[in-house]
């Protein structure tokens, strides 16, 4: 049976909490598996595991604060036999105030310490000053002992609280929601915008990546948005019309696809950091930095300039959310494309009814600068483009 | 202020008896060895000389005797101070002050009033074991028609018994029998009464506010003193008044820092901090950064042994540990 710690993940940390686990008792996970999130009050961290095995038991649950060195879950081995009749470890744990340690007169741990999964437990005056400052309270990173308390949610907000420990970091979200309602705004307001969409099957797609990702470790493995990230820089290359900058009455196409990825918040907000020259990347890069971009969205670390240079922008709804959407032009880009989720739909293939995997395709375009036929152009290349996902 | 002294609190309560039995000749002293004895924490030694045996009287080991001839007393227009010598004992005229000086303004639609002072030990600390030890200040800050005193300072001790005997109501006066010898400057002459119904700020400060009253004051504040050597600001308040609570200084303070924490000696269980800790919730929920912490006394008869009679009562470390737990660090 093999231990998997707390990592020390710098000199000054000496705890961590939870944020949540990748996989679950019964997975197979292999040396490097992302297989838990890991706050360290500074940043989310992702945690690799160093051995081959089946996770057998986690022992620290999601927002439970522990110390270094703390076991967290254990890994059977090849040949270990499971353990789950044996009653749980005793693990250290912040669940219980640290009062209660104490030999001394103090209070006893009466209240009940264990939310209700989903809910976050954050205190009365942590919900107040969230709503005062107009930060989603589930958008903020819990504190020690699993708790949001008014620190974490000014940390969160960037608000100057004096004389206390600031966490560095964290998105102020009422900032955020006036930037993206003013760019939003004038992007309804200026850009005259057309919509030209596509149903496109992309059951070859998902049917390559399945095989695909049964080939690759399961840390290269791929989501979907990899190639269909590579698949629209690569056909807005061939759209320069779709793909530039507009700004006082004149139009600069751009040399490179620079493709802002919108990603949502937690619990609110949205944002678009590019990944600079998409096309220039094979499906690990651009996996590589999805990954990254994503921690680092989440983290609150983004680069300006991954902020300012992109030249169109892909917003992807993912599954579980709505067929199509209609996406606004995120200024002073001139073209976004939006995808809906996949949906297995009937779908006539050679005159026969078919089950396929299909995904609208919806493309803003800035009239300035285009026309819908340009659009529609770019809708087929990308077409084309999905339906050989292996030269991707 | 005219200029400062320095005495202690048992000489502060004695200063305070002599004012009232020179001011007002309708005042008078009785209770078990208040007079020959000089008290059994000595507060009115040198009273029954100076004022004598009509004025500072010698009662027999019958509290229930002696506290309804106050309220008697009282009644006929006197203004008795009796001395009770520990809250134990007291629970012997229990039945005279919760159900005849508490109700009688209530029960005669106004007519009657009982303007009567009782003062009693109270608290651990002494080795006196359980018969003399316990804190059971909220059985009598339960009691409509009752106001509940407990001085925690020198200057406390000092002024509060004069106002107590203006007050036309009974007022219950605690002294922790553990602060009798602690010394502190007051002023040297003037008048020294203060009020007896607000809660007064004792340390300003920003994290926590310890909530607390009498014996446990200074441990509180001690407790403050070692948080703040780590940054941690803690805002004493003591209670003063145990009935009725001044909730407005209670949560002034919570709006502020945002963490209570109640220092009580007395058992947790039905305790004055649940009541405050009630109250907080009650009036303060928004403003909670965490749950309403209590430092109280172990749900024991207070022991006899030295270290297990320190185990038993609230400490300072066990104060520091609970502010740290309201603090999350």
């Amino acid at each position: 049976m093999i231990e998997f710690k707390m990592p020390s993940l710098g000199a000054d940390m000496d705890a961590g909490t939870l944020v949540e686990w990748l996989k679950k008792p019964g997975d197979a996970v292999k040396r490097g598996d992302i297989i838990a999130v890991v706050d360290t009050q500074k940043s989310a961290i992702e945690i690799e595991v160093f051995a081959d095995g089946i996770l057998d038991r986690l022992l620290v649950e999601p927002g439970q604060r522990v110390p270094v060195g703390t076991v967290m879950a254990t890994i059977r081995e090849p040949g270990d036999l499971a353990d789950a009749g044996l009653p749980p470890k005793a693990v250290p744990s912040s669940a219980s105030p640290p009062a209660a340690k104490s030999s001394a007169p103090v209070a006893p741990a009466s209240a009940p310490l264990v939310a209700a999964r989903g809910e976050p437990r954050a205190t009365p005056a942590a919900r107040r000053r969230a709503v005062e400052l107009g930060v989603e309270i589930a958008s903020v990173l819990p504190g020690p002992e699993g708790v949001i308390g008014l620190g974490e949610v000014e940390a969160a907000a960037g608000a100057r609280a004096p004389a206390k420990p600031q966490r560095p970091g964290g998105i102020s979200f009422d900032e955020m929601r006036k930037a993206i309602g003013a760019a939003m705004a004038r992007s309804h307001r200026e850009i005259p915008h057309y919509y030209v969409s596509s149903t496109l099957d992309v059951s070859p797609l998902m049917a390559w990546l399945e095989a695909e990702n049964t080939r690759r470790p399961v840390p290269e493995r791929l989501l979907y948005a990899a190639p269909l990230i590579r698949a629209v820089a690569r056909a807005l290359m061939d759209s320069p019309e779709l793909n530039g900058h507009y700004v006082d009455g004149r139009y600069d196409p751009a040399e490179h696809v620079n493709l802002g990825i919108a990603v949502a918040m937690r619990g609110g907000g949205l944002i678009a950091p590019a990944i600079l020259a998409a096309e220039t990347l094979d499906l690990a890069a651009i996996m590589e930095r999805l990954r990254d971009l994503v921690a680092r969205v989440r983290g609150g670390r983004l680069r300006s300039s991954e902020m300012t240079a992109g030249t169109a922008t892909i917003t992807n709804l993912g599954e579980g959310t709505a067929d199509s959407l209609m996406p606004l032009i995120y200024p002073p880009q001139v073209a976004i494309v939006g995808c809906g989720r996949i949906v297995e739909r009937p779908w006539i293939v050679d005159g026969k009814i078919e089950a396929a995997k299909l995904m609208t395709v919806t493309v803003a375009g800035d009239h300035r600068i285009s026309d819908g036929r340009r659009a529609a152009a770019f809708l087929m290349n990308l077409d084309k483009l999905l339906q050989s996902p292996e030269t991707l | 202020m005219t200029g400062g002294r320095k005495i202690t609190y048992r000489e502060a309560v004695r200063e305070a008896l002599r004012e009232a039995l020179t001011r007002d000749e309708r005042v008078f002293l009785m209770g078990e060895d208040v007079g020959r004895y000089g008290g059994a924490y000595a507060c009115s030694m040198g009273l029954l000389a100076e004022f004598g045996e009509e004025r500072v009287r010698d009662t027999p080991l019958s509290e229930s005797g002696f506290v309804g001839a106050g309220i008697g007393a009282a009644l006929g227009g006197m203004r008795p101070i009796v001395e009770i010598m520990t809250v134990n004992f007291s629970l012997l005229a229990l039945d005279q002050i919760v159900n005849n000086a508490a109700t009688l303004r209530h029960m005669s639609g106004g007519q009657l009033s009982v303007p009567l002072v009782i003062r009693m030990a109270t608290g651990a600390g002494r080795q006196l074991a359980a018969q003399h030890s316990h804190s059971l200040e909220c059985w009598y800050a339960h009691v409509p028609g009752l106001k509940v005193v407990a001085p925690a300072t020198v200057a406390d001790a000092r002024g509060m018994l004069w106002t107590a005997l203006c007050d036309p109501d009974p007022v219950v006066i605690f002294e922790h029998a553990a602060l009798y010898n602690d010394e502190s400057e007051v002023a040297a002459g003037g008048d020294l009464a203060v009020d007896i119904a607000s809660a007064a700020v004792r340390r300003q400060g920003t994290d926590a506010t310890l909530v607390t009253y009498g014996g446990s004051l200074k441990k509180s504040l001690a407790a403050a003193e070692v948080l703040a050597k780590d940054g941690i600001s803690c805002e004493v308040v003591d209670l003063r008044s145990l009935r009725p609570l001044d909730d407005r200084t209670i949560m002034a303070s919570v709006a502020k820092t945002h963490r209570a924490i109640v220092v009580d000696e007395g058992w947790r269980t039905g305790s004055l901090a649940a009541e405050i800790g009630t109250r907080t919730m009650e009036q303060a929920f928004f403003d909670l950064d965490a749950p309403v912490g209590r430092v109280c006394s172990a749900e024991v008869p207070i022991p006899y042994p030295k270290h297990l009679e320190t185990a038993a009562t609230p400490q300072v470390d066990g104060i520091v540990a609970a502010v740290r737990g309201a603090l999350r660090r």
